[in-house]
């Protein structure tokens, strides 16, 4: 005989989608990376095709959104600037991640003075003014973009590790834990195949809440002008290039800026949406 | 309470030492240095330079030269700021940056406490829905956004304050809006969700039905227990006032800590960048600290650990 349980993913869905505002933040996220991706799909433009005839102009038939003062098309710029974003803020969050989990696992499963001395630790780091060594970072190695993933991952593990290890300790002493080290299987072994999988919900919200983190960080480098440097684009620059030119092309300021707010929005409604649907318990303040 | 304190001062201290020790490590590994101009000085002036500020020796020389240093609580010469010590730099623009940092923090308390107080006392309200929808979006509006939306409103169009320098009293209103508000956005999302916590617990209705003043009953039996997460969420917010103020002070022209640790940071001027970072790390730990002492003082159940 078979017993049919409920399907808890397909109560999670269930719940995250009967949200409407996570509803619409989720089609947000999917239609700014759809353009990210696509963008010389979208665009007849490259990123750094330059008309200085054309100057700067305001949104019209042939460039949606306007161009800037060296008649770059602001449309592709934005879509461009999509990419170097998110992909920023998918890459950083993974080396977080990547640390975090580890880090906090080794942390809570190792248990007594090991755990106290790496907890110490985090707390010790965590009262060091970290975007301080995020601009020395960066101004030290030249805005390299791979090291802007490394520098805002190394920032932004702390968190996760924490909450990995008491995720850790709460598992530690179930009894499928026991009976796994009573078969005497090696710590990796348990703690790769029997703890991480079983801790996965909080650390998909977190993570989920990381990536706006990330992305703001990189546009708040990009513009003190030490992330991503021109031609290139990214939503940081082009706030900083347009916060520049406002006085006289207001739009240049107003449209990625916008961008930028929204793509916030959306991404931290998409993680409050999934903590709501994984723990209903916590109830989200709106 | 003082063995709290004395516990907290002694973690600082390595702490500190972490701190000093990877910014030294991350500077000198820097390419060029402070005297790197576009015009080149000639081989013997940069000699001579670099001999007068002690840069010539080895580096664990250098790096033991400094902690020395700092033990005296002497910060030594600005590299590039031409016979200015880091102190002096320091001790001018420190008052730009607190009053900054207050002004914010002003803004943020004077809105944010309000707005959660009032959702909270009506929760599913349409003020409630208007006031928490207000706050989802000042999260998201960093102040690099903000502050030149601002100023492009209310300076350009409207004429009404300067678009940047420090000098009038309404040249504080933008920058500290500009900063502020983000928090404003979050105290009011914590102020909310602590006295939602409190308001229906039993001793507040004991408070209402003994026929105390309702503005008594919230303003004082609820609102101090209900406000811990404010006071817990200050040590972050401290923090992150700190690199707010690279991007607005960087912004508005102000000459205060945060545009000289940028520039500092750009020119490479090795003893400004550390002193700084120093000083930073000191701050943030002594708010910290000061978090827990307060946090300790309105709830008793709170145990001070180190």
């Amino acid at each position: 005989m078979k017993i049919r349980l409920s399907d808890p993913a397909k109560n999670i869905a269930k719940r995250f989608f009967q949200n409407r505002l996570t509803r619409i933040s989720l089609v947000i996220v999917l239609l700014l990376s759809l353009g990210a991706l696509a963008a010389p799909l979208l665009s007849p433009y490259a990123y750094d095709d330059q008309d200085l005839d054309l100057g700067p102009v305001p949104p019209q038939a042939s460039h949606w959104l306007g161009t800037d003062d060296l008649g770059r098309d602001l449309f592709t710029r934005l879509l461009y600037g999509g990419r170097v974003s998110l992909a920023v803020g998918l890459a950083a969050t993974l080396v977080a991640l990547g640390i975090g989990v580890s880090y906090g696992t080794i942390s809570g499963y190792a248990g007594g003075r090991t755990d106290q001395i790496l907890m110490r630790i985090v707390d010790a780091l965590y009262a060091l003014p970290f975007t301080v060594f995020v601009i020395i970072l960066m101004v030290v190695f030249g805005r390299n973009i791979l090291l802007l993933f490394v520098a805002i991952g190394a920032v932004e593990w702390l968190t996760m590790a924490r909450i990995v290890r008491g995720q850790v300790l709460a598992l530690k002493d179930q009894t499928y834990i026991r009976a796994a080290r009573a078969l005497g299987f090696s710590h990796l072994r348990i703690m790769v195949r029997h703890m991480i999988p079983n801790m996965i919900g909080p650390v998909i919200v977190y993570t989920t809440l990381t990536i706006p983190r990330v992305i703001l960080l990189e546009s708040f480098l990009s513009f003190l002008g030490l992330g991503v440097q021109p031609p290139m684009s990214s939503w940081g620059l082009l706030i900083r290039d347009g916060a520049r030119a406002m006085e006289s092309y207001p739009w240049l300021l107003i449209v990625p800026g916008t961008t930028l707010c929204v793509a916030l929005f959306a991404l931290n409604s998409i993680g409050d949406g999934l903590r709501d649907a994984m723990d209903p318990r916590h109830q989200r303040a709106t | 309470m003082f063995k709290f304190l004395l516990q907290r001062l002694l973690i600082a201290i390595p702490v500190l030492w972490v701190a000093i020790t990877i910014a030294f490590i991350l500077v000198r590994l820097a390419p060029g240095g402070p005297f790197t101009d576009e015009r080149a000085y000639p081989p013997h002036t940069l000699e001579q330079l670099q001999r007068h500020y002690g840069l010539d020796a080895s580096l664990p020389v250098q790096y033991a030269r400094y902690l020395m240093g700092l033990l005296r609580g002497d910060l030594g010469p600005s590299l590039t700021q031409g016979g200015r010590t880091v102190q002096e730099i320091i001790t001018t623009a420190l008052p730009i940056s607190l009053e900054l940092g207050a002004w914010s923090l002003l803004v943020a308390l004077l809105i944010g406490i309000p707005a959660g107080l009032a959702s909270a006392l009506k929760p599913g309200s349409a003020l409630d829905h208007a006031t928490m929808a207000s706050a989802l979006i000042g999260i998201c509006i960093p102040p690099f956004v903000l502050g030149p939306l601002l100023v492009l409103f209310f300076s350009l169009q409207l004429g009404w304050v300067h678009a940047a320098g420090w000098n009038t009293a309404s040249d504080r209103i933008l920058p500290s809006i500009t900063l502020g508000i983000v928090y404003a956005a979050y105290i009011a999302r914590l102020a909310r969700a602590g006295l939602l916590e409190v308001l229906p617990m039993d001793y507040i209705r004991t408070a209402h039905a003994k026929g105390l003043h309702p503005i008594r009953v919230i303003g004082i039996h609820a609102l101090k227990p209900g406000i811990l997460p404010v006071i817990s969420f200050m040590g972050p917010a401290i923090a992150g006032l700190i690199s707010g103020s690279f991007v607005v002070e960087t912004l508005f022209h102000i000459p205060g800590l945060g545009r000289v640790f940028v520039s500092a940071a750009f020119n490479r001027d090795y003893t400004l960048v550390l002193g700084l970072v120093a000083f930073y790390a000191a701050l943030v730990i002594a708010c910290n600290t000061l978090v827990d002492v307060a946090l300790a003082i309105l709830n008793p159940r709170i145990k001070l650990n180190p």
